[in-house]
């Protein structure tokens, strides 16, 4: 009950917050926190690192923006229909990719992503090194007008609750269970007679469709869609978001991506954006050195209480 | 024009030869990766940025220092290769115990901070190296041009890439490697500094990176980024030929290359993407790669 409360007050603050912080800043954070929630779900509850992530990002990005450009249809179902493409290729990925375990899971998910990032280089319709400017925001159900700030703020974090829900219901079920099994002992799941293979599958899927809303969204908010987000810079960044909230930990991608986000718009504004790389370099050392926990994690150890279980 | 079977044999034999340079970088990368990985069970993904360190070094010493590309042949595998052992020592060897996720994200970090740094000094435009008096100029055999810089890539990359098989094969220094490789505890217990293995295999492994750069300097531009494309090309080739052989991951380097500059002749469209599909092809058929010993 304790937790339930948690997540009130943070919803709470969240319906609040577009009257204290500027909105694009928080949308930018809730896309990228449902990214790195999605992105936690293989990584902190299957034990699955893939070092392709921006792939589905940029994918449903790709596609909404493409639709929304050209087809003139409603934001819902182009976020639907970005979805649904990055959920495909996930489909293909992640049947590729469970078949190998570890640091060869790591690599295969990043060369695939390699290949579509290629592919969306010089396919015509991405609009190549430029991307696709000016993507029309357009009306929500032809109701609401989401050129408005606001009106796009409450969408986006409706969207985001939605996507956390799914994983915290994802995580909570039996079937979140079995994938915990996995995680913990691979072999002994397999000798209890689930089909790991198929568990990891669906779980794929479920994070690259979500990945997928996440990029989607992003899409509509910053009315853009480029080659930045399928670059493995990208699937980088999300990697680091995660473990800077801590991975395995329900809020950790939500604290880690406003902690990263918050970071590079500090330091883009400054003279220490040129630094940018180097300091997220750093923070990647200094996390995986001394504080592998991740920021939720370290707050679980102190008052020893486990906010994902 | 000498064609056979419509095809335009000095366009072929360019491409193939392009794509024998690229297999001999990809080969040299794979096999350090190979190497590193057996005794270490990680990943490093600064492999890539440390060719590209090895390539700037070189340009450095050229340009502030007047070390010609002969003396850098030397240097600079030595210098990376103490920038790896310090890299092992200090960095990775705290966190040897912990899942091995760890390391690769370490190395993923270290390998973002030195593509940063050096964006940051050089910019990211391309540098040139200029190709050694000695090997300018080239030979004309009877369907090709053969520039001597490229042909001495390939030799000198093959020699030191069949050298180091033998070493680990054949010597007594390969043995323990190998051994530290199926148990090192039990190695240990022989009285065999394990933990030195470890520091000085993976400094010789990201040598072998250092090399590469060298080597690469003169042909391709020098700049911050080579080092990343260049990695992730090289996973997918870890990836189809399997880390169960050295022989393996060096045969898989070079034979990859050559499939790349086949594409580029026939199917120039894909040649950016040709390896990634193999790759698929290899996941969907076999999925423990090539050479791969694993179930």
């Amino acid at each position: 009950m304790k937790i339930n409360k948690l997540y009130l007050g943070l919803l709470g603050f969240a319906l609040i917050a577009p009257t204290i912080l500027y909105p694009v800043f928080l949308m930018k954070v809730l896309c990228f926190a449902l990214f790195a929630c999605a992105f936690n779900l293989l990584l902190g509850f299957v034990g699955l690192l893939s070092f392709g992530h921006a792939v589905f990002l940029g994918t449903g990005g790709y596609v909404t923006g493409y639709l929304m450009m050209n087809t003139g249809i409603t934001p819902e179902l182009g976020i639907l229909c970005g979805t649904a493409a990055a959920a495909l290729l996930g489909a293909f990925y992640g049947k590729l990719s469970v078949k190998r375990e570890g640091i060869y899971f790591a690599m295969v998910t990043l060369a695939l992503a390699q290949l579509m990032f290629f592919v969306y280089l010089q396919a015509p319709f991405t609009g190549g090194e430029d991307g696709m400017q000016g993507v029309p925001r357009g009306e929500l159900f032809g109701l609401i007008d989401l050129s408005d700030n606001m009106a796009m703020y409450y969408f986006v974090l409706a969207v985001f609750v939605f996507g956390f829900w799914l994983i915290h219901r994802t995580i909570h079920s039996p079937f979140g269970q079995v994938l915990k099994a996995i995680r913990e002992n691979e072999p002994r799941a397999v000798s209890l007679g689930y089909n790991v293979n198929d568990y990891k599958w669906v779980a794929f899927i479920i994070s690259s469709a979500l990945a997928g809303l996440a990029g989607s969204t992003k899409t509509l908010v910053f009315q853009l869609a480029s080659l930045t987000d399928v670059h493995w810079h990208m699937s980088g960044e999300v990697v680091l978001m995660t473990l800077v909230g801590g991975m395995g930990t329900i809020l950790g991608p939500l604290v880690g991506a406003g902690v990263v986000v918050g970071i590079q718009n500090y330091l883009s504004g400054g003279e220490l954006g040129n630094y940018l790389h180097i300091i997220m370099g750093a923070i990647f050392v200094i996390c995986v050195l001394a504080f592998r926990s991740g920021i939720v994690g370290e707050i679980n150890k102190v008052i020893k209480r486990n906010f994902s279980s | 024009m000498v064609t056979f079977l419509g095809i335009n044999l000095f366009g072929l034999s360019g491409q193939l030869l392009v794509g024998l340079i690229n297999g001999s970088f990809y080969a040299l990368l794979s096999l350090g990766l190979a190497i590193i990985f057996g005794l270490l069970k990680i990943i490093n993904f600064a492999q890539g940025a440390l060719y590209m360190v090895g390539a700037f070094i070189a340009w450095m010493a050229l340009q502030y220092m007047g070390i010609n590309y002969w003396a850098a042949l030397i240097i600079v595998p030595l210098l990376v290769g103490v920038i790896g052992v310090l890299m092992e020592r200090y960095l990775l060897r705290p966190i040897a115990n912990e899942d091995h996720l760890y390391s690769l994200l370490l190395t993923f970090g270290i390998a973002l901070i030195l593509q940063g740094a050096f964006t940051h000094g050089f910019g990211s435009s391309g540098l040139s190296y200029a190709i050694p008096a000695e090997l300018k100029g080239g030979t004309k055999l009877p369907f090709m041009y053969l520039p001597n810089y490229r042909a001495w890539i390939i030799v000198a990359s093959i020699t030191v890439c069949f050298g180091t098989w033998w070493m680990i094969e054949k010597t007594k220094l390969g043995a323990y490697l190998r051994a530290g490789t199926e148990n090192p505890q039990m190695m240990q217990a022989f009285g065999i500094n394990v933990p030195l293995i470890v520091t000085l295999t993976f400094g010789f492994g990201v040598a072998l990176a250092g090399l590469a750069g060298v080597m690469a300097a003169p042909v391709y531009a020098v700049s911050p980024e080579m080092g990343s494309n260049m990695l992730i090309v090289v996973f997918a080739i870890v990836v189809i030929g399997g880390m169960g052989s050295i022989g393996g991951a060096i045969l898989t380097g070079l034979g990859m290359g050559v499939v790349e500059g086949l594409t580029k002749y026939f199917y120039p469209e894909a040649s950016t993407t040709i390896i990634f599909l193999v790759m698929v092809v290899v996941l969907l058929l076999k999925p423990a790669g090539l050479f791969g010993k694993e179930a």
